[in-house]
């Protein structure tokens, strides 16, 4: 990305503990409108905390995060969720409601206490649906339809929660790989049409460089660096985080940069 | 339908039976203006409109009311075992109600307030003893839950050795023996239903995004610890009402929401008013049987739910082809 543009929310020194763990120690780092920034970090690092803390799930025990101007922590929560969306891992939770009744519940910071949609709500929704192609399934049940097209309806409601930061916490974990590159082909689609900016922990190092437009990498609660994919995933780095030697590639058709580990 | 059948075999039915006919035509006759030529023995009139149908509309809204907070607290805590008994609320309640009976000075109509007393007391102290930080987890709930319902119950126990003269009214309040009768009770109980089933009726659509987790319940903007207290409230002031002027009646609460969810689905905003139907209906019933079985006297209906209900349940369950999802 040659231009650089306006950043949408600033992560401003977090910390967070659990009890007497420091879980994120001093974490500073913006997101832009428009980008994609990648997480990576081995198990324990913080990635799933960090998500924590910006949904507003868990307090910071210090620093600020601002999204649009505004401090999080001052926001109620259906404030808060119609500037922030969130995208869980697919699990089975609300496996009798329907499709179109789980997307629907994105709608949840805009309507009234007994969650009657409105016209735009259905519009909203209708939309959502189709742009992760899940529209076909929406009198299917939760429980009924498979791990990558769960997902995708995480991610429909999300969108129709028509917030313009997504947060992704390891969205492709437990999915073939024919659904992990979909889905994040499908990110990629989404981000640069609505000009969306995602912050999405990442696991497999090998997909990172192909999706995402930043890396940051977090140790122990720490955020070691921070850049282009080519910048943060070096050997150097990789063996400093993940105690393993890898070497990097060039990917001969895309030029995109790629890891091996050392045999 | 099944609910209007249901109350005027009610009012028809029990130690003297009145044609279901008569029982209408007397019912039509109430209403100012209409004229209908009495054909019926005026004792029909007295039982029908003094006893048979204050009671009945008591047995209907106890029955709604068990099985609408049932769905409620099992949808709070995704638990499909949950229901008022599993958190302490109606042994607490009991309490209350038992405290206020064994004290002969205190008048029958103090009870209501006694139990609700009670089940709001146990359910604040079940919240703050399960509270973490500035969060209740559903499992320290239940757990805490579970202790204070037993040691409300043995407090309860205790109270009605101690002081014979109330064992048998105290023992058929426990096995879930309506003895309340006429227009005056019930005109006390109508506002402790009507608000809690109202609040509870309300609670739908919160309860349906609570069933992806609190956590991400709070990510689609729910503001959950004043949600969870709101419908802890309302459920607790049903189950207050139903146990303050029916007993101790079990099985409704947990039993009828699952019936209306392997029949119509998950969706809160219409599991909670269809409980609450098929509640009143559910009880109804079960009343009917135990004042014919045994009549003139009359069964307990908490042995009737628990007798009937149970292998009813059993055969649904069995029946139901699809996979009940939660």
């Amino acid at each position: 990305m040659s231009v650089v543009n306006k950043s949408i929310m600033q992560i401003q020194e977090i910390s967070a503990r659990y009890g007497d763990n420091l879980a994120l120690d001093n974490i500073s780092l913006n997101v832009r409108e428009g980008e994609i920034v990648g997480l990576i970090g081995p198990n324990g690092a913080g990635k799933s905390t960090l998500i924590k803390v910006l949904s507003g799930v868990l307090r910071p025990s210090g620093g600020e995060v601002f999204i649009q101007g505004q401090s999080i922590i001052s926001l109620t929560p259906a404030a808060r969720a119609r500037r922030i969306a969130v995208v869980p891992q697919a699990r089975q939770l609300g496996g009798a409601f329907s499709v179109r009744q789980a997307v629907l519940l994105g709608r949840t910071a805009y309507l009234g206490f007994l969650g009657k949609p409105g016209q735009k709500d259905l519009q909203i929704l209708d939309w959502a649906m189709k742009e992760t192609a899940v529209d076909t399934l929406a009198d299917r049940k939760l429980a009924e339809i498979s791990g990558g097209e769960q997902q995708r309806v995480l991610l429909a409601r999300a969108l129709a929660q028509d917030a313009r930061v997504l947060l992704l916490d390891e969205p492709t974990n437990h999915l073939d790989l024919k659904y992990q590159v979909s889905l994040l082909r499908l990110i990629r689609e989404l981000v640069d049409k609505e000009n969306l900016s995602v912050l999405m922990a990442m696991h497999d190092l090998n997909q990172v460089s192909g999706v995402v437009d930043r890396v940051a990498l977090l140790v122990d609660g720490s955020l070691r660096c921070i850049g282009k994919p080519e910048q943060v995933l070096t050997p150097e780095n990789i063996q400093d985080a993940y105690q393993t030697e890898v070497e990097a590639f060039l990917h001969p058709g895309s030029g995109k940069h790629y890891l091996f580990p050392k045999t | 339908m099944l609910l209007g059948a249901a109350l005027v075999l009610s009012i028809a039915l029990g130690a003297v039976t009145i044609p279901p006919g008569n029982a209408l035509q007397i019912l039509v006759s109430k209403f100012p203006g209409v004229e209908v030529d009495s054909i019926w023995p005026a004792y029909f009139e007295t039982i029908l409109w003094d006893l048979r149908l204050p009671h009945t509309i008591l047995v209907a809204l106890t029955g709604a009311a068990l099985a609408g907070s049932g769905a409620a607290f099992q949808g709070l805590f995704r638990n499909p075992l949950a229901d008022p008994y599993l958190i302490g609320v109606a042994s607490g309640a009991g309490l209350g109600a038992i405290v206020i009976m064994s004290i002969p000075q205190a008048g029958r109509y103090l009870v209501p307030i006694g139990a609700f007393l009670g089940a709001l007391g146990t359910i604040i102290t079940v919240y703050q003893l399960a509270k973490v930080g500035k969060i209740v987890p559903l499992t320290t709930l239940i757990l805490a839950g579970v202790a204070i319902g037993s040691f409300t119950s043995a407090l309860t126990s205790f109270l009605m050795l101690i002081s014979d003269q109330m064992v048998l009214q105290a023992m058929s309040f426990l096995l879930g023996g309506s003895t309340v009768t006429g227009w005056e009770p019930l005109a006390i109980a109508l506002p402790y239903f009507t608000i809690g089933l109202a609040l509870l009726t309300f609670s739908g659509h919160s309860l349906n995004v609570l069933q992806f987790g609190e956590e991400q319940a709070r990510q689609l903007g729910l503001p959950v610890e004043k949600v969870k207290l709101f419908i802890i409230i309302s459920a607790s002031l049903t189950t207050a009402a139903a146990v303050s002027f029916s007993g101790v009646i079990g099985f409704i609460g947990l039993v009828v929401p699952h019936i209306i969810r392997i029949l119509w689905g998950g969706d809160y905003r219409k599991l909670i008013p269809l409980s609450i139907i098929g509640g009143a209906i559910t009880l109804l019933v079960s009343d009917i049987l135990a004042r014919i079985v045994m009549a003139p006297g009359y069964l307990p209906v908490g042995i009737v739910t628990a007798l009937i209900g149970a292998p009813f349940f059993l055969w649904i369950l069995r029946r139901a082809k699809k996979e009940v999802f939660w």
